[in-house]
This record gives structure tokens, sequence and C-alpha cells, in this order.
């Protein structure tokens, strides 16, 4: 007995975490200039576990940060600038409300700026952490470089994220670190490989958005000065990076990691002469865009595998040769016909680059044709593990990387492979009913003698030669074995059979969801067939 | 002269009133009653040759005729000159003062002395600065560099300057990267249909698990802008700063590690695995079972009044007893000496020598019966005990106990002398306790805990067991004290049966689950199997083999293999070894009853579709 008696909500969570106000309130700071700062330091609200507790027995919804974080927060060089900052815009009102406009002046002369120097480096010590967050950078800085320059945003804003993607750009191309490409209905998205790290970013299509709505708030600023700075700050890392890169270019040693096999190595190994190949898809071919198609992606796709490209000089500097060089391999069309063509060059839609890249080698440009119903383009980010849907094309390009003959023979092989499993398949429904129906019938001559007997009748007695009755051992095992898994699926706990319920249901959705794009996709193939079918009797 | 004195005003603002403003003596001034219309404005402007020059003039309300001179006011105001018609503006220019300097000057004060002296403020100032500016404290300001100077931030690599709370760091996660169904050009497959397409619409935005419709365009040219980039963009961005971050642990388990690694059912054997005999013969659902303790015949009772009487291994029906009434319970002497069956009905309970197998047996319990005497002093008791005669002396009837309520379930005593029988709406004398020998009937307890559904002998020690609907209370029949409570942890037990050792009991529930108890271990149920999947009916121990089965409505029958060891640290194990099918479900009714043989690891099971059946 005795002590101090303990208090409600003065240790544990509750004195652990602290309300967005309280922050707000400890760091004297407007909620701009607060939300300002934990986009810039990175600090995040925390999700209580028992949020009622911290709440101080309140339910009143409320985001919560962690006093620890807050406390980090107040030593904070910067919130000493925001302060200034305020203190600045105060003096200026009331210059201006004043007339005095030679303060105005000394005011706007002297405005207080901050840098964020340290701060990158403190939330990315390593310039690998760097690399690895800059997805959304990317992202961001694609997007406003796209921006009209109306006033909407700043004008320099928009001009240093153009210059600082181009940039990136070039860095890319440099390196030649692209590795994926694709065209989705919302952009282009690309991969690449940067100090190993993969880099996604996406790029909106060429188009003006209505951009006024978002840009009102603060909140997209924010991030964007940030991402802006860490760009910059890449792009001149990434600068020393490839000019040490290109000094020691030496052929490394190849050096079993530890716990690898020889397998490995030599996948390992085959990865690294396919990537080789990747980088060379376009060595030697020469480019020609037409008006028509995007030209930034697509010279950017062509000289990041080491082709040459060029466009119309009327269209934009830096057209290097003309439509009637005789040496251009690939003119790149998105228009049904043309009229002039030349003969010693293949004339293909923008599709056949980005899927060239994404299968690694040059694809037979017979598909590509202008006017030509273009095969899909799929997803390289699609990773199927065994069990998910594989789309036929994807099949097809497999086969293509390990060197197989191309389409028709493959596809026909498939078909009869799928054939022969589907008669197999049948062929063990068949085994099930004969089965059954042996059951059945046995069951019926018992209850035909069982009925006779019933009714007092003799009965007919007679000795028929028995039938062996064959055993399948590898089924009656299976049966056995599944019967087992049942009976222990009895045995279990009730969370762990919530818990392999819950697994059971999600991996049956998933073949679910596979099967039914499967039969969507026989249902639209057959129907392609009895169309064409209908065309050639048409035709005769 | 009416003059309005409201001012410069809006004349609208007298729009709704009858007058128009205030005169000079503040009275008001009227609207003129009658306004012009169009067609009047018309005809004066035809027939008034002075139409020209009148105005109407709002703070009156008066049409007022423009004299000569006012006339001749506008024209010149219109052309820019002045209004007064007699002012000259090129009168020559006569100075005010005279440009010659006069000997007298106006003022003749001379000049203050400090406008000869320098001021001494303005010296101290200027030396100051010039000073400032000789030490270098003041130097011209520098151009302004505005563009901005970017470095190589990460030149030099320093560990040090990762901080301890950057391990703790959770990254954002990436946005998911896009699959087939997001190409502009994706395989026919992903494309929505119409009726998905519509069920995409009517879903909310935060359920659709795309959060796009899937397109086609046959090429790149035909590709529009994606209306919700920046929309997807900005969410991206509040998700990025926003977002509570949380390190989440996701269940990596392989599904088959999870279930849990058994002996396997072969190596478990014997146990009943097919279904060998159907007796068939009741024409309505058959409640109860009873094996004799010999193993060669079994007694059903139905609810279509008769009792049968069956050779196990032959299915033949010896035997067919016509009773009053549905037969809820049968339960068979175990007294291998004694050759008698309890059967209850409605209100009574009534005790059979079904006259099978050994003669001397038979006619041994006859005797026994019949060599009851009397005694003088007789207790007064809670049942009838009426002795039949003639017929159905003749039909097998040789005892008759007459409850004041319908009796739900009988049960002997190991030694066949005792018999119990359960009267669940009978207020505190739910529990009879009948002894054969001496016709004598007693009430064991004072009290009603709760509606008895089933109870029990131990098998071995003189103690008794009752199910009320949620506990199972074990007595002490000697010292007559409750010596155990068991916990079901159920809704509501249907039916119990004790291990023939005596120190585990099962019972099963109405909300199907089997619940073990371990005696020696705790009043809490040491298994609770949840295997079947409908209400439990009835459950049951093999005597020799350490086996239990369930009967459940949803028509199967499973058996487990319980295995008691002698050794105390060892717990019980149960498997389940096989699910046995053959009854089928009527009225939602499935096996009723379950017993097993005596000796064989039989088992018999009793079902609502009127037939019982024996797997072996």
């Amino acid at each position: 007995m005795g002590g101090l008696q303990k208090k409600k909500y003065e240790r544990g969570s509750a004195s652990n975490y602290i309300t967005r106000n309280k922050a707000r309130k400890k760091l004297q700071l407007s909620l701009a200039d607060f939300r300002r700062l934990c986009i810039l330091k990175g600090i995040y609200p925390h999700e209580p576990k028992h949020k009622k507790k911290v709440n101080k027995g309140s339910t009143a919804p409320r985001t919560f940060y962690l006093l620890k974080d807050i406390r980090f927060l107040l030593h904070e060089p910067i919130v000493r600038k925001f302060r200034e900052y305020k203190v600045f815009v105060r003096k200026l009102r009331k210059a201006y409300a004043k007339a005095e406009w030679t303060g105005v002046q000394r005011l706007k002369e002297n405005k207080p700026s901050y840098k964020l120097d340290h701060i990158v480096k403190e939330r990315y010590p390593t310039f690998i952490d760097a690399i690895r967050d800059v997805d959304d950078t990317l992202s961001m800085c694609f997007l406003f470089s796209t921006f009209p320059r109306t006033g909407k945003c700043h004008v320099q804003t928009i001009q240093l994220c153009r210059r600082l993607t181009v940039e990136w750009m070039n860095y890319i191309i440099a390196s030649r670190s692209l590795r994926k490409v694709f065209l989705s209905i919302k952009g282009i998205y690309y991969q690449a490989e940067v100090l190993g790290q993969p880099v996604t970013w996406l790029v909106p299509y060429q188009f003006s958005h209505n951009v006024s709505a978002y840009l009102s708030t603060h909140n997209t600023r924010a991030p964007a000065c940030l991402f802006e700075l860490k760009l910059a700050a890449l792009s001149a890392s990434l600068a020393r990076v490839i000019s040490s890169g290109q000094e020691e270019e030496v052929e490394l040693d190849q050096f079993p990691a530890e716990g690898e096999d020889a397998e490995q190595l030599e996948a390992r190994q085959k990865e690294q002469m396919q990537l080789e190949a990747q980088k060379k898809v376009f060595e030697g071919l020469k480019f020609f865009l037409n008006r028509e198609v995007p030209r930034e992606p697509l010279a950017f796709v062509i000289r990041c595998f080491g082709g040459q490209v060029s466009w119309d000089k009327s269209l934009c500097i830096g057209g290097t040769y003309d439509v009637t060089d005789e040496t251009i391999t690939h003119q790149i069309v998105d228009r049904p016909s043309l009229d002039k063509q030349y003969i010693n060059r293949y004339y293909i839609q923008p599709q056949w680059v980005f899927d060239c890249v994404n299968a690694r080698l040059l694809l037979p440009v017979e598909d590509y044709f202008p006017g030509v119903v273009l095969p899909p383009h799929l997803s390289p980010f699609a990773e199927e593990k065994d069990g998910d849907y594989m789309p036929p094309e994807k099949l097809q390009m497999l086969a293509l990387q390990r060197g197989e003959m191309p389409f028709k023979a493959e596809s026909e092989e498939e078909e009869e492979e799928e054939e022969e499993e589907e008669e197999e398949e049948e062929e063990e429904g068949s085994v099930d009913e004969e089965m059954d129906e042996e059951e059945v019938t046995e069951e019926m001559n018992l209850k035909q003698m069982e009925q006779q007997r019933a009714q007092g009748k003799a009965l007919s007695v007679k000795v028929t030669p028995g039938k062996m009755k064959m055993e399948n051992k590898m089924r009656l095992e299976q049966e056995e074995k599944a019967e087992e898994k049942r009976l222990a699926i009895m045995m279990m706990k009730k969370k762990e059979k919530y818990l392999y319920d819950k697994i059971m249901f999600g991996k049956k959705r998933k073949i679910r969801e596979a099967n039914k794009l499967a039969a969507k996709r026989k249902a639209h193939d057959d129907n392609a067939k009895v169309e064409k079918k209908k065309k050639k009797a048409k035709k005769q | 002269d009416i003059r309005n004195t409201v001012g410069n005003i809006p004349m609208e603002w007298y729009k709704d009133y009858p007058h128009i403003g205030y005169d000079l003596d503040g009275k008001k001034i009227y609207k003129p009653i009658r306004n012009k219309d169009e067609l009047d404005e018309f005809l004066d402007k035809m027939e008034n040759p002075d139409y020209w020059r009148t105005v109407h003039d709002k703070m009156t309300g008066m049409d007022i005729r423009l004299s000569d001179e006012e006339v001749d006011l506008v024209h010149r105001l219109q052309k820019g000159q002045f209004g007064d018609a007699n002012f000259d503006q090129y009168e020559p220019y006569v100075d005010f003062f005279t440009h010659e300097t006069m000997i007298h000057p106006v003022t003749n004060r001379p000049e203050d002395k400090r406008s000869f002296i320098p001021s001494l403020i303005e010296k101290e100032k200027v030396s100051k600065l010039v000073h400032a500016i000789k030490m270098g404290w003041i130097k011209p300001r520098k151009p302004k560099d505005s563009t901005p100077q970017y470095y190589d931030l990460w030149a030099k690599e320093d560990p040090d300057a990762i901080l301890g709370r950057h391990k703790m760091h959770v990254p954002a996660p990436k946005m998911k990267l896009p699959g087939h169904e997001e190409s502009y050009n994706p395989p026919p497959e992903y494309l929505l249909s119409e009726e998905e397409k519509l069920a995409w619409e009517q879903q909310d935005p935060e359920d659709r698990k795309l959060k796009f419709i899937p397109q086609k365009f046959s090429c790149l040219r035909a590709v529009p802008a994606f209306s919700h980039f920046i929309h997807e963009r900005f969410e991206r961005c509040l998700d990025l700063y926003l977002c509570p971050r949380q390190r989440k642990m996701r269940v990596n388990v392989d599904p088959e590690d999870l279930i849990p690694r058994l002996p396997k059912p072969k190596d478990l054997q014997p146990f009943p695995t097919t279904q060998s005999l159907v007796y068939r013969g009741h024409s309505s659902l058959v409640r109860c079972i009873s094996v004799s303790p010999s193993g060669q015949w079994l007694v059903s009772g139905s609810d279509d009044c008769t009792v049968r009487f069956w050779e196990v291994s032959t299915a033949r029906c010896m035997k067919t007893l016509e009773v009053e009434g549905a037969v809820k319970s049968v339960a068979w002497n175990p007294n291998p000496a004694i050759c008698l069956v309890a059967l209850s009905l409605g209100q009574k309970v009534v005790v059979v020598n079904p006259g099978l197998g050994d003669r001397l047996v038979s006619s041994a319990t006859d005797q026994l019966i019949s060599s009851y005497e009397e005694q003088e002093e007789q207790k007064p008791q809670p049942v009838q005990w009426i002795v039949p005669e003639g017929k159905d002396f003749e039909k097998g009837l040789r005892l008759i106990i007459s409850h004041p309520k319908s009796v739900k379930q009988v049960t002997w005593h190991g030694k066949g002398d005792y018999l119990a029988s359960v009267l669940p709406d009978n207020g505190n004398m739910q529990v009879l306790i009948h002894q054969l020998t001496k016709r004598r009937s007693q009430n064991p307890f004072r009290k009603s805990k709760g509606l008895v559904q089933c109870v029990s002998f131990h098998p071995i020690r003189p103690y008794f067991f009752v199910a009320t609907q949620r506990y199972v209370r074990v007595y002490n029949l000697i010292k007559q004290e409750l010596t155990k409570k068991l916990m079901a942890n159920c809704k509501w037990i249907s039916s119990m049966a004790i291990h023939p050792a005596g120190d585990n009991v099962i019972c099963g529930s109405y909300d199907s689950r089997l619940v073990w108890f371990d005696l020696d271990l705790s009043t809490k149920p040491y298994k609770v199997l949840r295997h079947h999947k409908k209400a439990l009916r009835g459950v049951a121990y093999h005597k020799h083999y350490p086996l239990l089965a369930s009967a459940s409505d949803d028509g199967s029958v499973i058996v487990c293999h319980g295995m008691v060891y002698n050794d105390l640290l060892q717990n019980p194990l149960i498997v389940p070894v096989k699910v046995l099918k053959g009854h089928e479900i009527s009225h939602d009714l499935g096996v009723l009853d379950v017993t097993f043989h005596p000796t064989q690891p039989w088992v018999f099971s009793s079902g609502a579709d009127t037939t019982i059946r024996l797997f072996t």
C-alpha cells in the first residue's frame, strides 16, 4: 500500500504521442508551415495501437505524431527561417500599406531564403538512398515540365523541372541504363537501373492538363520544391558517377557469391549476357521519325539502346539527317498510308520500338507495318508466378527469347498440347464416371435382390463369373492423402483454421480470376476464327 | 418652385413609393398621376415641335422645356467650350506681381545664422559613413545571383551522418507497377465486357479493383491524355506525406504448415470404414438404438411406435414390439446375466424382456423380477410401479414405471440394477433413479439446476453425470455432493458419453461442437472439435477400442481415434479417422443416434431416413 497515486494518461502510450495541434503550438508554426516542415523532414503521422488511450479517453478523430519526432523537429534550423519569413511577410504588408516604396524595395531585396541541402543529406545519407526514393520525384518533375507557362505555376519552376528532366534523360542515355518501357493509357512508364536500383517513372503524354484545381493548394508545392532540390542534387551527383564510370570500363572478373552453385552462376552470367545484348538492341540502326509520332519518348528510347535517330528539320532542332538519307533503316510512321516510300527501309509503327526493348531483341517487323492491326502491347512489369494467367502473346515472346522458332508453328504446337491435355482430362473424368456407374449398378442389383427377398420371392440365384476389380493404385493413394488432409483440417485450431481458410480463399480466387481471363480469351479467339472462316467463305 | 430635397441619389429608390421626394417645406412631392406610355410619347414626338428640347426631370417627374439659353449652354458644353458665353479665355495676361524689383521689399528680415553654418549632425553622419567606408565596413551591394547553385551533395559520403532514426525510417511503398490491363493496346481478354463496365460504374470508387477502365486504341496516335493524371499524382503526394507509415507483418505462411501433423489413420486401425449392413423395417425415423452386452442383438426404437429387435450379424428383424407411443430412448441392460431392455414411451418407462438369446438367462431374469416381495412399510414414491399381466406380459413387458411427465432418456447403471430416467419438464424432479429389485424410486436432487438434457452413471465408481444445457455436473452418489462442474463452452448440450475408464467425458452440442473433457486436467474442455457442419445428435465411446463416434444432422458419423493413456502425464490423443456417410437427410434431420458394438470395432447409427446402418 501507499505510494503516489497513479494518474491516468500520464505514462505509457498516452505520453508518447502528441496531437497535431499541440505539436504545431509547440513549434510555434502555422499549420501550413508545420505541414511544410513535416514534408521536408519526412515526419509522418503515426497510428497508435490504442487510439482511445492515446486520445485520453476520447474517440474524436485526431492525427497523432510521435513526441520524439516533434522533439527532433524542434532543433531544425529551418524552423527559424520559417519564422523569419513570416516576419518578412508582415513587414512587407505594412510597408505596402504605408506606401513606403523604398522600404518595399529594400525588403524585397533582402527576402529571407533557405537551403534544403542539409535536410536532403540528412534524409538520404548515402547516394543509393537518394536513388531508391527518386521515383515519385521524377514523375512529378516530368509532370511539372509539361505544364503551360501561364503563370498558374512559377515559370522558373517549370523551366527548372524541364532542365532537370532533360539532364536525367541524358544521363540515362549516356549510361544506357533504361530497361523497360511501357505505353499505358496514363502515360509512358520507364524503368531504368541506376546503380543497381530500379527506378520507375511515368511521363504523361504531351497534352495540356487542367492544372489550376490542384496547384492552388500548397500541398503539391512543398513536395515539389523538395523534389526539385533532390533531383538537382542527384543530377550533379550522377554527372560525377557517369564521368567516373566512363573511365573505368574494365572487364570485371566474376566471382561466385557465397552460397551460389555453378548453376546459379551460369544463370547469372546468362542474364548478364542478355543484358549486354539488350543494351545494344538498336545499335547500327538508323531511325527516322515522322512528324506525327511522339518525338521525345521515341528519340529517348532509341538513343538509350544505341540507335541513331533523326526527324524533320522543320519539326524541331536536332535532326541530324533528312528523310532522303538512303542509309535510314527504319522509318517510324503512325498513319495508315504513305505517299512516297523508299524501298530500302522498313516503315513501322512506334509500338515496334517499345516491344523490341521489352523483348530484348529485334522483333519481326511484319506485324508492325503501317495500317496493320497491331499485336497487343504487353506490360513488361507484369511478372507471372505459376498459377497466374499468362497471355499467349507473352508465351510467344518468351519462346522467341529462348531462341525457338517464331509464331505459327509454336502456336499450333501449343494448341495441340492443349487439346491433348483436354483429352487427358476427359479421360480422367470418364474413369470417374465409370467407377461411379459400376457402384451404382451394384447398388441397384442389391436393392432389387433386397426387394425380392422382402416380398418373399425366391431369389434367382445364379453364379456368374466375377470380374476383377481393377484398382488404380495411384488414384487410391491420392484419395487416401486427400482424406487424410481433410481429417487433419478438422483438427485445426479455430485461429489457424481461419487463417488457413483465408489463404485458401485467396488462392482459389486467384485461380478463378486466371480461369476467367483464359475463358474470355478462348471465347475471343473462337469468335475471331469463326469470322475468319466466314470471310474466307465469302471470298470463295 | 418645386425643388426636390432628396439630393443626388438614384431615383430608383423611390420606385415603389407614391412620392418621389420632399420639397423645401418637407412635404411629399407626388409622382404625376399619369405616366406617358409609348403611344403618348410617339404622338408627342410627332406633334410637339418642342419635343427635341423637352427633358424629363426625374427629380420632380416633370417635363421641362429647355429655354434657348439652356439649349445654347448644352451645345457649348458638347463642343467642349466654356459654359459661360461671355468668358474670354484669351484675355491678355496681367502679372500679379511686377517683375521689376522694387526698392521696398515685402519683408526685410536678415538671413538666419544657421543658414550659413554647416549642419553638425549631418557632418557627424557623413563622417561616420566615410569612416565606415574607409574601414571597409560598408561595401557596395553585390549583384544578386538568382540562379540556384547546385553541387554534388554526396561527393563525400560520410557513414557517420546516418542517424539512428534513419534505421527506423520506413520508406514509402512504391507505386504499383502497371499490369497488362493498363496498356494502350491490351490483349483482348483484359478489356471489360458491357456487364463488367456497368458493374464498374456502379461500384464505389473506393471499392473498385481497377481504378480505370481498360481501353484499346488502334494506334499510338489515337491515345488521348489521361484525364485523371494530375489527380492521381496529387493523391499520391497526399499519401506520401499524410499517411501514417507502419511496417505490417504480412503472414507468409505455407498453408500446408498450418495443418497439424497427426498420426496416419492407417496406423490407428481398427476402426469402422465401410457400410456393411442396413437394417430396414421401421417406417418412421429411428430415434434410438442399443446393443446387447453380448453384441448379438440390437434394439431400436422409432417414432412409428414400434421397438424392433435385430440380429446384428444378419440384419434380420427378430421381433417387433408394438407400443403405445413414440420411443424416445432404449437401453439394453449392461449386465450380461440379465436380459432386459428399458424403453421410454411418453410418460412411461417400460422394462421388457425380449426373450432373445440364452433361454436360461431369459428365465432367470423373469425369476429375478417376479421374486420381488413387497415390503411392509412403503415409502411414498414419486412414480408408480405397475406389473403388467396377460397380453402385455406375453409380449414381454415385465415392469411399467409410470412417471408424472414424459420421459426423455433412460440409462442403466453398470451393474444392471439401477435405472435413471430424465423428465426434462418436471420442475425440480427432473432426474429419477429407480432400483429394479426393490422397485423403489428416488429423486436424488432437491433443486433443479437447469434443464437436464441427459444423465449417465460412471462406469466404475459411484458417480453420476448430469448434463444440463451448458454444464455437466458430476455428483458423488455416496457422499451425496457435487464434485465437479464441467463448463462445456457451448450453447446447448445434446448428448454425453463417458469413457469406459471413467476419466474422460465427451459432449455433443446443438451448435455442432464436440467437447472432450479430461476430468483429471480441468473443468474446462480439453479439446473442442468443430468437425460437423450441423447439430450433433449423439456421441459414443467404444468399450474396448480407443474409438469415439459422433452423429450429426449433416448426415455423417465421424469416427475419431481417442486414445487415453494410463500415464497421467500424457494427454489424450484425438485423431479423426473416418467420416462415415450413408444416411440421407430428411426433414433436416440426419443421424439421430450412434452406438458402438461392445466387442468389435463396429459402429451402428440410426437415422431420420428410417434405417439403421452398421459400419465395420
